[in-house]
């Protein structure tokens, strides 16, 4: 009898806890997970770049079933994702230029201004219309002017961008890629990326983000990257992946006071205290590898909770480690102000220069012409290695792309794919995608020459001789790496090392960004279109009232008119000059 | 009168080359005065540097050539100047055995004017001999081959020098009496530019006069021949356009062609009044003004042909400038072909009233152009405006000159039927006005 009735019990207990027909999504698990991490790097100027990246990973399936609730994941992404069919959206907003030849490759760079790049499902019937309302409702969330994203700036690039996350099938006619170079970013654009935050900014890493001292930094850029991820090795289910990253870099003369000892309070007036309860992992990174191959000339205080040795971008780099979630670290203080000191000066002549940078310029002089020139570095030793270089040029810039001359060592470099799609007026930007092959320890010129439109006096904008602003052009390559990468695991390895797929260990993908150029356009007078109305107007009836008079006048002999008083008056004075009368 | 033909020819060639090897020959191409967005060779280059590309030269917003350019330079790339040079030489002797013609066909109608008796006894100083008529077509021939806006747009190597040679085959075609070949000219320039469909309305009459048909609106054989020429003319262009169809295998040349020289969406500065104004227009009217501006170059046709219909070489003359004048991209080529002709009415001089003011105003105009650009674009201490005086003052100069030569034509034939001492009814000398 106890026996069919504890038997009975484990049955309906089975029952009730096994997964019923209406309640399949409810029943299965939706976990989610956020890490945050900040890392710390000493740049060889002095200068100290403070990155922060917030991952939250979100094991369900956006775009089919219908996902009610929302925990760590920010429910207006998620529903934009969902509604509009995006399948990876990467947008930037950046403040200032990250400067590659003396700082290093970044970790993750952006162009200045705002950069929005977007792939779409493959169910996604109107790209155009989708990417239209995206840019709008980003422009809503983010504060931005991202309205201001239209087919006048938007461009599909064949070869550049190609997925970061999981894809099927890369048809590159889902994809949208924008830029505003003249984007400003300021705290009304931090405040919203702040608020997506599970923690906000009240606790664990983000409560370092104070506005005032983020925006009085050399570089300031701020991102947000979704997409779809394997959620296990098997990669038989599909998670969301939302980054949000924050880089700074803070000045050595400005904030650093001319002073080489940073930290935590000094950078942000403000001190990590507690960690975010949300946050399954929560770590500081302090970038201390040795420059030149001998003993740390950096030292950190407090002692770090441990040490982590990685590839990253083909050097051996050490990391000092504070864990912000391990019982010790708070132990003997309620803060922790991780303080950098060099142990001696550091040799500032041996700055070591990245494998690859570049630079652009505008050449020529007058308000008629110009040229666009690149300069492509590459300071590998001995390894070439081929580039792709994609660059947006506004239709009032015409291109003239029978004057794109490359050339190497002095000579000729024919790159070995070439789309060109040109501009049309006032609808579409020019686009210009080369895959370029560097050659070892060489600097590639690229020049192409153009032309400067008169625009329509409507326009210009407010301020027409500041001049009109051209996009960054785009850098991808895998450089081949010194050290050789080992593959692995997303989960245990750092964030940022992981923000890029890497194939194969011998190379690693670089994205770079050159300066975006202020070109400047003849204007006409804006205070004049009335009067050019008119005066045109006057010409053309110049015109019609001669023509009209001979074509509608005949000759004819001029009969003597008594003459009015007028001229007899004059006949009178001219008796008196002794002049014959008229 | 061919050796001193080949001279001239010798001496324009000679200028050229000798231009082309200089280090003025780049300065000149990039001036705006003799390229245009429609004509300027960096931009045939350009477009045959996209079809290489594989990309349709039409896809963009920087070529607006035909087809048939297209086609002629895909060839001819390497020997360019020496096609320019060609093309202008091919020009001047069109233009020279037209006049030569022409001068016949004057010759013969006063003969026999003179012997109706329709002219007055006393305008013996007015009729035009073979003796100062000799020199005429030479004359013509100078007069396009060492004008220096040729010179400047054979330098420049724009294709206005390839349009303006297709309207001077097409005037000998017509002059001749030919037609069939008048027809096909015709439609291959109204191909290459769009304007000169206008000058359907002087051939037309010309071939009328030819063939001594009336000009009649009630008359049958009018209707008939008009309705020929129209169909023939028509005909050729279709397939014409048809031919450009399948260079590329798409329609995109019309827009890019046709939409652009009526729409006017490039408003790079050159010597017409279109690019200033559109620059400074409110965007409701544009496109009003666009539509008002087109048909200013059309509109003059029927009340000049009403006028002139026993003239159709002057009126040619005068569409001719009319268009130059009005185009939306107008360059100086386009202005050195009318300019050619003036040599033909030179017994109109004593008749012409501001020919020294006129004169002066071009030539300084011309001038001013390179300097006020200059200053504009590249020392910027000048703005758009100085520019745009200079155009709207060499515009006027034009429109001057051309109603000048009207009025003298007009006052010529009025004197001819009416005798030269015109007396008053109390016999004191007479003034003659225009009422």
């Amino acid at each position: 009898g106890g026996m069919a009735a504890a038997l009975l019990l484990l049955l309906l207990l089975l029952v009730a806890a096994g997964p019923g027909p209406g309640r399949a999504d409810a029943g299965r698990e939706q976990r989610d997970a956020l890490r945050e991490e900040l890392l710390l790097s000493p740049l060889p100027t002095g200068d100290v770049a403070a990155t922060f990246q917030f991952r939250t990973r979100w094991d369900a399936d956006l775009q089919r079933g219908s996902v009610s609730h929302y925990r760590l994941f920010p429910k207006a992404l998620g529903r934009l994702v969902a509604a509009l069919g995006v399948r990876e959206l990467h947008l930037a907003l950046t403040q200032g230029f990250w400067r590659t030849r003396y700082w290093g490759q970044p970790p993750l760079q952006a162009p200045a201004g705002a950069e929005l790049w977007v792939w779409f499902q493959p169910t996604v019937t109107d790209v155009d219309k989708a990417w239209k309302e995206l840019s709008n409702i980003l422009s809503g969330i983010f504060c931005a002017s991202l309205n201001f994203i239209d087919s006048t700036n938007t461009v599909i690039p064949t070869a550049s961008f190609k997925p970061l996350g999981l894809a099927n099938g890369t048809d590159h006619h889902l994809l949208r890629y924008a830029v505003l170079p003249r984007e400003v970013v300021c705290t009304e654009n931090l405040t919203p990326w702040k608020k997506l935050l599970p923690c906000g900014s009240k606790a664990g890493l983000a409560v370092l983000l104070k506005a005032e001292r983020l925006f009085h930094s050399s570089y300031h850029s701020q991102a947000v990257h979704i997409r779809p991820v394997c959620r296990d090795a098997s990669c038989l289910a599909v998670s969301w992946e939302l980054r949000q990253t924050l880089t700074v870099v803070f000045d050595f003369f400005s904030s650093g006071q001319g002073k080489k000892d940073w930290s935590l309070f000094k950078m942000f007036s403000r001190t990590l205290t507690d960690t975010c309860p949300l946050a399954s992992q929560s770590k500081v990174y302090v970038d201390i590898s040795p420059k030149n191959k001998e003993k740390e000339l950096l030292e950190v205080s407090p002692p770090p909770t441990s040490l982590h040795e990685a590839v990253v971008q083909g050097d051996k780099k050490t990391y000092a480690v504070y864990d912000l979630l391990s019982p010790s670290l708070f132990n003997t203080s309620r803060s922790l102000n991780v303080q950098l000191k060099w142990q001696r000066p550091q040799d500032s002549s041996e700055m070591p220069i990245p494998t690859l940078h570049a630079q652009r310029y505008v050449g020529g002089y007058g308000l008629q012409t110009g040229e666009i020139c690149t300069l492509i570095y590459n300071t590998h030793p001995y390894r070439a290695f081929p580039v792709i270089l994609l660059e947006t040029v506004p239709w009032y810039l015409r291109l003239y792309v029978h004057t794109l001359t490359i050339i190497t060592k002095g000579k000729e470099n024919k790159p070995s794919y070439i789309h060109y799609q040109p501009a049309q007026d006032r609808r579409r930007p020019h686009l210009l995608e080369m895959l370029i092959q560097l050659p070892a320890n060489s600097v590639t010129k690229i020049t192409i020459q153009f032309e400067r439109a008169l625009l329509k006096w409507t326009e210009y904008p407010p301020d027409p001789n500041h001049g009109f602003y051209v996009g960054s052009s785009v850098l991808s390559a895998l450089v081949p790496s010194v050290t050789a990468m080992k593959d692995m695991d997303v989960e245990q390895s750092p964030l940022f090392t992981s923000l890029f797929p890497s194939s194969d260990g011998s190379s690693y993908f670089v994205r770079l960004y050159t300066e975006p150029l202020l070109v400047n356009l003849p204007t006409p007078d804006f205070s004049m279109p009335y009067n050019v109305i008119c005066l045109t107007c006057t010409v053309v009836a110049v015109c019609y009232g001669s023509f009209y008079n001979l074509l509608t006048r005949t000759f004819h002999v001029e009969e003597p008119s008594r003459g009015g008083l007028a001229k007899r008056l004059a006949n009178v004075i001219r008796k008196f000059r002794g002049v014959p009368p008229l | 009168m061919a050796a001193p033909l080949v001279l001239v020819v010798l001496a324009a060639v000679t200028v050229r080359a000798a231009l082309y090897r200089s280090s003025l020959a780049v300065f000149i191409a990039e001036r705006v005065e003799v390229a245009s967005p429609l004509n300027a060779w960096k931009r045939v280059v350009e477009g045959l540097a996209l079809l290489d590309l594989g990309v349709s030269p039409y896809s963009g917003a920087i070529f607006h050539e035909t087809p048939l350019i297209i086609y002629l330079f895909h060839f001819l790339i390497e020997y360019a100047e020496l096609v320019f040079m060609i093309t202008d030489v091919l020009t001047a002797v069109a233009l020279y055995l037209a006049i030569q013609d022409f001068n016949k066909v004057v010759f013969k109608k006063q003969k026999l004017l003179i012997e109706l008796d329709k002219y007055a006894p006393d305008v013996a100083e007015l009729i035009q001999t073979p003796m100062e008529m000799h020199y005429i077509p030479l004359k013509v021939a100078l007069f396009y081959l060492l004008n220096p806006y040729t010179v400047m747009s054979c330098v420049a190597k724009s294709t206005c020098a390839i349009n303006n040679s297709v309207i001077a085959f097409f005037i000998l075609a017509t002059i001749k009496g030919s037609a069939f070949l008048s027809a096909v000219f015709l439609a291959l320039a109204t191909y290459q530019s769009l304007y000169p469909l206008t000058l359907f309305a002087p051939a037309l009459l010309y071939l009328l006069q030819r063939q001594f048909i009336p000009v009649k609106l009630k008359s049958k054989s009018f209707w008939l021949y008009t309705m020929q020429y129209a169909s023939l003319y028509l005909c050729s262009l279709v397939v014409i356009i048809c031919l450009s169809f399948f260079l590329l295998n798409s329609w995109d040349f019309i827009p890019s062609v046709y939409g652009f020289i009526l729409s006017v969406p490039d408003l790079t500065p050159n010597i017409g009044l279109f690019w200033y104004f559109f620059a400074e227009m409110f965007e409701h009217f544009s496109l009003f003004f666009v539509c008002v501006f087109q048909i200013n170059v059309f509109f003059y046709t029927i009340p000049l042909a009403i006028k002139l219909k026993e003239h159709p070489v002057f009126f040619m003359f005068v569409q001719l400038a009319i268009i130059s004048i009005f185009k939306s991209y107008p360059t100086l080529g386009d202005v050195a072909l009318y300019m050619a002709f003036l040599p033909v009415w030179s017994h109109l001089y004593r008749f012409l009233r501001n020919i020294f003011i006129l004169s002066c105003v071009l030539i300084f105009c011309s001038f001013l152009f390179p300097v006020l650009w200059h200053l504009w674009i590249y020392a910027g201490s000048a703005n758009s405006n100085f520019y745009y005086a200079i155009t709207l003052t060499f515009n006027i100069g034009q429109i001057l000159l051309i109603s000048d030569y009207f009025y003298a034509f007009l006052r010529r034939e009025f004197y001819l039927t009416h005798g030269l001492h015109l007396t008053r009814q109390d016999g004191t000398e007479a003034m003659l006005v225009l009422k």
